[in-house]
């Protein structure tokens, strides 16, 4: 039998990996085997609430600069891309995307009843819940759960960090979180460790102490799998020697690579900008631009940008107005960056926020999330949108 | 088989504590539960002392501000002032964290604080004013073995659950449902015990509730809403305490609370017919704490072989059970504070409101990974290198300013030493508990005092990795060992 080199190496690491298994976990080695074509999705979180109306900019709405005489971004300052908006000046490979018809821009995301709060707002977005009622487990995390049943490793959704967000985490299945994968490969490969598991004798059960195996067996087989994946086709492609830049070039060495991972989750932060707005946003949004720009630039080179869809999201905008302290304080509704070889509508997708008609100072919101997300997980992961996020949302017509 | 006096007191320690005390080891085989249970109430009789951290600089500027507002003036604060206040509140809460965490290894009163922290879950609550959550803690540490009623009708009036629940923006005019939904949904009833009509008539009734900028309860006549309101088949002009006596009158109350009760204390597992009787006899006895823990921690089945090392210790039990067995010294005390954020439960920092889920959901691969590599971090054998997440309610968007970012800071200070968890541990004690044991049963020794759960790692592996020069060595790694396992995740 002939067997392409790539697959031979999957399948050895799998061997070694399987070996640690516990019975009750036997490798699902069939499905692993990734297609050409996988799609993946990486989502950028921008904690802290980023301030929307200072990234993509409406450079002739008199009312914006009446809110803003200090903050305010001048249309000269601005990247023009339409007549009326311009992006943040900082946001040049943003604009190059624009040009190149692969950013969208979806205005006026947010949700009914917003919270002002950065935590409560944040779970909300993780866990997908309506305002009133309080979830415990994330909605990629519900993914897992209805894509992984019987999985032996939770690879399919990894998080770039040391700890894993509520977003990620499952009823039975939770992604995994690693920051960088030949150290967790080092902590998992701690020979203490593999020998507490292979001398592990209870079957499979519902017992806390089977789920405490369960998951020992499945970050020691992920920390492995990962690593040896991240070997495979290391990019070479230069990176900005940023937080982000490491994270986006270990996502894109992971995408080259027969790994089974569908979403990537990375946070950048903190937007929090209540003082001196201009200065923060301006080294954040550098960081994330060089990043981004790095990151599609290598995806193209290797003809996968059709393949992967990115997205942004914060868990608020910000206020309209400015505050005394040269910032804005938390807000609602906010716009998201999708970027994608593979996007059906592009640029602009809908209006910018109506600036005239606010809700006690702030954006009343026009696309609620979840719309965003079940189109995520229904056009682009093939997954059951309905029962993940437990409610039929109209899909949208960006993919 | 049936259980030693020893595991069973193991066990009621673990759950009506924060785990046995290296000086409680030689009365684990002496005394019988029912015993032990005895001492534990006994020693948690005396009324708590409040716990006051912020700092003079504090207590003067609200001082200043009351005078002010005596005196029928506006203070008005200048930015330095306020960005000190936010700074010397957000060290004031970290504080009261270490204090807390403090009593909680070294208090007697271990039952108290026990269901103290059973409170703070229930009552979760986020307030960055560290008036407020000193409090608030005080409130439940006072009330935490008394009345539920009276526990209830405090916390409601305190000026951190007004204020996160946005009660002060409820008013006649426009009422705010916040406060009286989590009332019904978190603290009395459960959901889908109520109707949105309910909690809107509810939230009429605590119109007017308020409180000081030092924290007192304020009734502000002028936004109350006196009309009638029907709340749960009751009509009348209620106000706010009389709407938290129908929800008491409730006997869904009583269950609902004992079941989060059992679920804390006893098994993740409800079992419907225990809980029902707890709940009769809490309702009949009138909301009193301190009998339904007597009910539940003098029962036979409390002391079952299911309810016994079933459950997943919280990141702080877990944390504070390891400091109970083997009394330890931070060089850094934001070691303790980086391993809260990091194995997910930071005292204060509660998820939502809902309080932390607990159970399963602390575990992950990446917390579990960690919480095995603490007594390696402990032992300097393995560095702290992990780092938490941002908190931006914590931060106030001063994140980017490093003399401001607690955790930069703390991550700092921990590099520059070298070593990034400099931990003293008095090992005295506990390897003088092993003395009158033969070399050959050390290691059997050591399980049996420091897992609860009916699976036991491999004695050989533990053998393996322990340093086997000399018995004081042998004890010291082993017990490292053991605490690095899954098993230990269990109480």
């Amino acid at each position: 039998m002939y067997i392409k080199r790539k697959e031979f190496i999957q399948i050895g690491s799998l061997a070694t990996a399987a070996v640690m298994l516990p019975k009750f976990l036997k490798a699902f080695e069939g499905s692993m085997m990734v297609p050409e074509g996988n799609k993946v999705v990486v989502i950028l979180q921008l904690s802290g609430g980023n301030d929307g109306l200072n990234t993509v900019i409406p450079v002739r709405n008199d009312l914006y600069y009446k809110a803003r005489p200090r903050l305010g971004i001048e249309k000269t300052k601005a990247l023009s891309i339409t007549d009326e908006v311009g992006l943040h000046p900082a946001l040049t490979g943003f604009k190059e995307l624009y040009d190149d018809g692969s950013l969208g821009i979806m205005n006026g995301v947010g949700y009914p009843n917003p919270d002002r709060s950065h935590f409560r707002s944040m779970d909300i977005w993780h866990t997908a819940s309506q305002s009133s009622e309080y979830l415990t487990t994330g909605w990629v995390g519900r993914y897992l759960d209805a894509q992984c049943n019987g999985c032996d490793r939770p690879t399919q959704a990894i998080e770039i960090d040391d700890i894993l967000s509520l977003s990620m985490k499952g009823e039975h299945i939770k992604g995994i979180a690693v920051k960088d994968p030949q150290r967790l490969y080092g902590t998992a490969n701690e020979q203490f460790f593999r020998d507490v598991l292979k001398n592990h004798t209870d079957e499979a059960g519902e017992q806390p102490v089977d789920y405490l195996y369960k998951t020992m067996a499945e970050t020691l087989s992920s920390a492995d799998y990962i690593f040896k994946q991240s070997r495979l086709h290391p990019t070479r492609a230069e990176y900005p020697k940023t937080d982000l830049g490491n994270s986006m070039k270990t996502i894109a060495s992971l995408i080259f690579s027969d790994i089974n991972t569908k979403v990537y989750y990375v946070s950048l932060g903190s937007f929090d900008t209540h003082i001196n707005q201009d200065a923060q946003q301006q080294r954040l949004f550098t960081e994330m631009n060089d990043a981004v720009k790095a990151f599609v630039k290598d995806l193209k080179a290797n003809n996968r940008f059709n393949d992967v869809m990115l997205f942004t999201f914060s868990e608020f905008g910000r206020r309209v107005e400015q505050n005394a302290s040269g910032g804005t304080d938390h807000g609602t509704a906010n716009n998201m960056f999708l970027i994608s070889g593979g996007l059906k509508q592009k640029g602009l997708i809908n209006e910018l926020p109506d600036l005239g008609n606010l809700d006690e100072g702030d954006l009343k919101y026009k696309v609620d999330f979840k719309n965003v997300y079940a189109t995520v997980l229904n056009k682009w992961l093939n997954a059951d949108d309905k029962s993940i996020l437990n409610k039929q949302y109209e899909l949208l017509n960006f993919i | 088989m049936s259980l030693t006096n020893q595991i069973k007191n193991q066990h009621l320690m673990w759950r009506a504590g924060f785990g046995p005390a290296v000086e409680q080891l030689g009365d684990l085989t002496k005394f019988s539960p029912k015993q032990f249970y005895k001492a534990l109430v006994k020693a948690s009789d005396k009324k708590p002392e409040y716990i006051n951290v912020a700092d003079d600089y504090l207590q003067g500027l609200y001082m200043g501000i009351e005078e002010a507002g005596r005196q029928q003036q506006r203070k008005e604060l200048s930015a330095d002032e306020k960005k000190m206040i936010q700074q010397k509140s957000r060290e004031g809460i970290r504080n009261l964290n270490l204090f807390w965490l403090h009593e909680m290894v070294n208090s007697g009163a271990q039952l108290r604080e026990k269901m103290a922290f059973f409170w703070h879950g229930h009552f979760a609550c986020r307030n960055l004013n560290v008036f407020f959550q000193q409090g608030l803690l005080d409130v439940i540490r006072r009330n935490a073995l008394g009345n539920f009623g009276t526990l209830l009708k405090e916390v409601s009036k305190t000026a951190a659950m007004l204020n996160f629940l946005n009660n002060q923006q409820n008013k006649k005019d426009h009422p705010n449902e916040n406060f009286a939904r989590e009332v019904m949904e978190l603290f009395t009833l459960g959901r889908e015990n109520y109707t949105e009509h309910d909690v809107k008539e509810a939230a009429r009734a605590f119109t007017g509730w308020s409180a000081t900028i030092k924290g007192e309860f304020t009734f502000r006549r002028f936004q109350h809403d006196y009309d009638s309101k029907t709340v749960l088949g009751k009509t009348g002009n209620f106000d706010g305490d009389e709407v938290l006596d129908i929800l008491l009158q409730q006997k869904q109350t009583a269950k609902f609370l004992t079941q989060k009760i059992y679920k804390f204390f006893v098994n993740e597992q409800p079992d419907a017919e225990k809980t029902e009787w707890l709940a009769e006899r809490f309702y009949k006895n009138d909301y009193d704490i301190s009998k339904l823990l007597e009910d539940i921690f003098t029962s036979e089945w409390f002391y079952d072989e299911k309810n016994i090392g079933a459950k997943i210790k919280s990141p702080m039990e877990l944390m504070v059970g390891i400091q109970r067995m083997l009394p330890m010294k931070f060089e850094r005390d934001e070691a303790l504070l980086l391993l809260q954020r990091a194995l997910g439960q930071l005292l204060f920092y509660p998820p939502n409101v809902a309080g932390w889920p607990g159970g399963k959901t602390w575990i992950d691969s990446s917390t579990l990974m960690m919480r095995m590599r603490i007594p390696q971090m402990l032992n300097d054998r393995d560095e702290f290198n992990v780092k938490p997440k941002d908190d931006d309610d914590q931060m106030m968007g001063r994140k980017n300013d490093p003399d401001e970012d607690p955790k930069a800071t703390a991550m700092k200070s921990l590099k520059r030493l070298g070593k990034p968890v400099m931990v003293n541990i008095d090992w005295s004690l506990y390897t003088k508990n092993y003395e009158s044991v033969p070399r050959e049963s050390l290691q059997a020794s050591i399980n049996s005092i420091l897992l609860q759960a009916k699976s036991q790692v491999n004695p050989e592996v533990i053998k393996q990795y322990s340093d086997n020069n000399g018995r004081e060595n042998f004890i010291k790694t082993a017990t490292l060992q053991v605490m690095s396992t899954p098993e230990y995740q269990l109480c």
